[in-house]
């Protein structure tokens, strides 16, 4: 193994998190930092003429590449697991900038609770209430706490959206169950494709409180603090599963790259697959030496490090610390261990599909055009007489309909999927379906987690990472209240043909839910149920920091990238104001 | 290397063939005038032909608009076998491959290029059949792995970019009202609300031309 230059710091993963971190440090510390990603460089211009749905959303250009490491799956812990042979269900992303590339661009706060969901439930609803096997636990850290980073997060990304609580305030056409802002939105929200203006219409009508999905994906011409500056949405229906033709989007290697590349203390290495995170005791703590890696020509390859920062997507931060053995795996049996618990997805559900007379014009739109409710997210409504906890938005996605993936759909009064019938009438109804969906918060439990799979190996022979993961009653009646609430909003749209989603049934590896996985590097105020700090540091080796949604507990029904920019900010913040001057645990 | 087979395409019925919109308007489709003569990638031109006939009866040209035949369909999925898909270059095909659940996704062994070879041994005769006959064939292997992928190729096939070899003249984009990857929409998208707006098709071809930078199809990878 070749052994290079000790660096000051080694950043594995150059998406969101790892390149926000590395511009975090790099801006403010003359500190000699290093991202190893693992994935190849965009060139200038990539995304210009990648408009193609058959190579892009089909045939997943963007995403990583099952055939040399994907992860197993098995729904429950006396039960076999199996490789997910072509990822599905969610899509992490390959290449500089990650996931963080190809996504959508909805970027809503957490609701306040979310970061002490055990003790609000607690409190509200008793301990019976509690699910046996759950998991929950309070994050470490209060929205309040966090609000500032949200700011800062949404200043960087140049957020478009209405306010819907400023400074304690509700405000008419936002989401009033939001935690309070201290601010408005950067920017106006996007504009209103005709899909989601029939949802707002018809959710306003039922007495609801529709607000239009905070964007990441810009309503004005926006300069962000960095100096970067990224033109408005142009609703040519590319988004996720693309990069952005024209940079409207914000992704890492638009809105963070440019700046990195101005600072000469950081180096972006491409083609580098980490593979163990090397460590030796101090006392009774670890210390990480560095990292150890693939080189793009095959070389193995030792980078030490004084610090080391873990922000590879978010299963795979877990996969590395237990590869490397770092720090107690968790054992579901005795509830030992930390390392691999609080795996959660998030419910994300179709709700109800509606078929309309007149046509919607589905191809015009932007990944985060569309509407919500926030009636039924998380507490905002009293569950002491309901059959489940927590809850989620109701809303429709606007996001810009391609025919490869959207063709097909028919009323139920069609019994045939291809022939004559069934295209006549596929036809008819292409452009008049929609759906009405449903995004939920997912419970942590004691029986979902991940440990190493001991049949299936990657390219390199190591094991691949295996998923215990189901869903509980919990979910499934959570999905069959809100597809009532859907079918409502659905009606009162205008709908002429309504077919209610079927029940949430087992965890389904095939079907694209959304990639907002959580957990497995878990926060909170105690090592004995969490693996790093409120400041994202490990408990075991101060001198490593695990950033991402590997931090979160649990899901929060809202979708993570924010939350997770503002996490890493903070963590930045604790290692440049806190850690640097001493280090050793931040207090 | 084998001999070069080709498959030759009467498209020459598709040039000004009369359907309906969305809105009960007749429209004129344009397409392909002159015959094709295509070198096939991947089928030998009997499998070609059997694949022609099937996806022909998934998605028929019929009074409801052209189909399989006219957007070049069998051209679409002879190339997606011969180019990395169909050799499974990313899906992960690490042993022991063994059954499970339908949750967990396909496990199976065989490439695409392999449930195309075996599959079409079944349908052996099939494109001499009468329609009807084809239908009744087809209905009894709705259930099989191979079904299911011809039935997703011929989607994928009719409304995919000219560029990968579907959707002759943006044939499907016509029938549904897709206009293509159009640059922008912004002054569009918040008016024509309940109201049909179709503005013609763009193709990656010409957004390629405009920018100045070739696209590569996945499937000319290898």
């Amino acid at each position: 193994m070749k052994t290079l230059p000790a660096v000051d710091v080694a950043i594995a993963g150059g998406g969101w998190s790892g390149l926000l971190m590395a511009k975090e440090l790099g801006a403010r510390t003359a500190l000699k930092i290093v991202v190893l990603e693992r994935g190849g460089p965009r060139a200038r211009g990539e995304y210009l003429s990648g408009m193609d749905e058959l190579d892009y959303a089909v045939r997943l250009r963007m995403m990583q590449d099952a055939s040399g490491e994907t992860v197993t799956l098995r729904h429950h812990s006396r039960q076999k697991a199996f490789p997910i042979r072509q990822l599905a269900s969610f899509l992490p992303g390959s290449g500089v900038g990650g996931a963080g590339e190809h996504w959508n661009g909805i970027t809503p706060r957490f609701l306040p609770d979310v970061f002490r969901v055990l003790s609000s439930t607690r409190e509200k609803y008793g301990e019976a209430r509690l699910p046996e096997d759950h998991r929950l636990q309070d994050w470490g850290i209060t929205y309040e706490e966090l609000e500032p980073y949200y700011v800062r997060a949404e200043t960087l990304l140049g957020t478009a959206g209405q306010a819907g609580n400023l400074r304690g305030s509700p405000m008419a056409g936002g989401n009033i169950f939001e935690g309070e802002r201290s601010g408005p939105f950067p920017l106006p929200p996007q504009k209103t494709p005709y899909l989601s203006a029939l949802f707002r219409d018809a959710a306003k009508s039922l007495g609801f409180h529709p607000y239009p999905h905070p964007s990441a994906i810009g309503s004005k011409v926006y300069t962000n603090p960095d100096g970067i500056t990224r033109p408005p949405c142009s609703y040519c229906g590319f988004c996720e599963r693309f990069g952005c033709m024209i940079g409207a989007k914000p992704q890492p290697t638009n809105l963070l790259l440019p700046v990195l590349s101005r600072q000469t203390n950081v180096e972006l290495r491409t083609g580098c697959s980490v593979r163990r995170l090397a460590h030796e005791s101090s006392g009774n703590d670890s210390r990480v030496t560095g990292v150890s890696y693939i080189d793009g020509s095959g070389e193995e390859v030792f980078q030490p490090a004084d610090i080391v920062v873990l922000a590879s997507w978010t299963l795979n931060n877990t996969r590395l610390l237990l590869l490397s053995q770092l720090g107690a795996a968790y054992d579901p049996e005795s509830r030992r261990g930390t390392a691999g618990s609080n795996l959660t997805h998030q419910v994300s559900h179709a709700g109800a599909t509606l078929f309309f007379d007149q046509p919607l014009n589905r191809f015009m739109g932007s990944g985060s055009a569309g509407f919500a409710i926030g009636d039924f997210d998380g507490d905002a409504f009293d569950h002491a007489k309901l059959p489940f906890l927590r809850g989620g938005t109701v809303m429709v996605s606007s996001y810009g309909s391609r025919p490869i993936q959207n063709f097909g759909t028919v009323p139920a009064s069609v019994k045939t999927r291809w022939g004559s019938e069934w295209k006549k009438a596929a036809i008819e109804h292409y452009d008049r379906t929609a759906t009405v969906g449903f995004l939920g918060e997912h419970l942590s439990y004691r029986g979902n987690f991940m440990d190493l799979d001991p049949v299936y190996k990657d390219r390199f022979g190591d094991p691949l990472l295996r998923m215990t993961l189901d869903w509980r009653d919990n979910e499934r009646n959570m999905v069959a209240f809100m597809t009532g609430k859907a079918a409502e909003i659905a009606r009162q749209m205008g709908g002429k043909d309504i077919i209610p989603a079927r029940p949430l049934g087992r965890y389904n590896a095939v079907s694209y839910q959304t990639t907002h996985l959580q957990g497995g590097a878990v926060m909170g105020s105690s090592p004995e149920t969490s693996v790093v700090s409120p400041y994202l540091q490990h408990w075991k080796a101060p001198n490593l920091f695990v950033v991402g949604a590997s931090s979160f507990p649990n899901n929060g029904s809202a979708n993570p990238t924010l939350t997770l920019l503002a996490l890493t900010m903070r963590s930045a913040d604790a290692i440049v104001g806190k850690y640097l001057k001493k280090p050793g645990r931040i207090g | 290397m084998r001999r070069r087979e080709f498959l030759t395409l009467s498209a020459a019925s598709v040039g000004g063939l009369l359907v309906y919109t969305l809105q009960g308007e007749p429209l004129r489709i344009s397409g392909e005038e002159k015959p094709l003569r295509i070198p096939l990638r991947f089928f030998t031109r009997e499998e070609a032909l059997l694949v022609a006939a099937a996806t022909a009866r998934i998605f028929p040209s019929d009074e409801s608009g052209p189909g399989a035949r006219e957007a070049n369909v069998t051209v679409y999925i002879d190339r997606q076998l011969a180019g990395p898909y169909g050799r499974d270059a990313h899906r992960y095909t690490h042993p022991p491959f063994e059954e499970s659940e339908p949750e967990f996704g396909y496990q199976g062994k065989a490439t695409p290029r392999e449930i195309y070879r075996e599959g079409l041994k079944e349908l052996e005769g099939f494109d001499r059949l009468s329609a009807q006959e084809q239908d009744r064939r087809l209905q009894a292997m709705e259930d099989s792995v191979f079904f299911r992928l011809l039935r997703t190729h011929t989607i994928e096939g009719m409304f995919c970019d000219p560029v990968h070899g579907g959707n002759a003249g943006m044939i499907g984009w016509q029938l549904i009202g897709y206009p293509g990857p159009r640059m922008s929409n912004a002054g569009d998208v918040e008016t024509h609300y309940g109201q049909a707006f179709r503005p013609k098709p763009v193709n990656l071809e010409q957004l390629s031309q405009a920018f100045g930078r070739p696209y590569h199809p996945s499937e000319d990878g290898e």
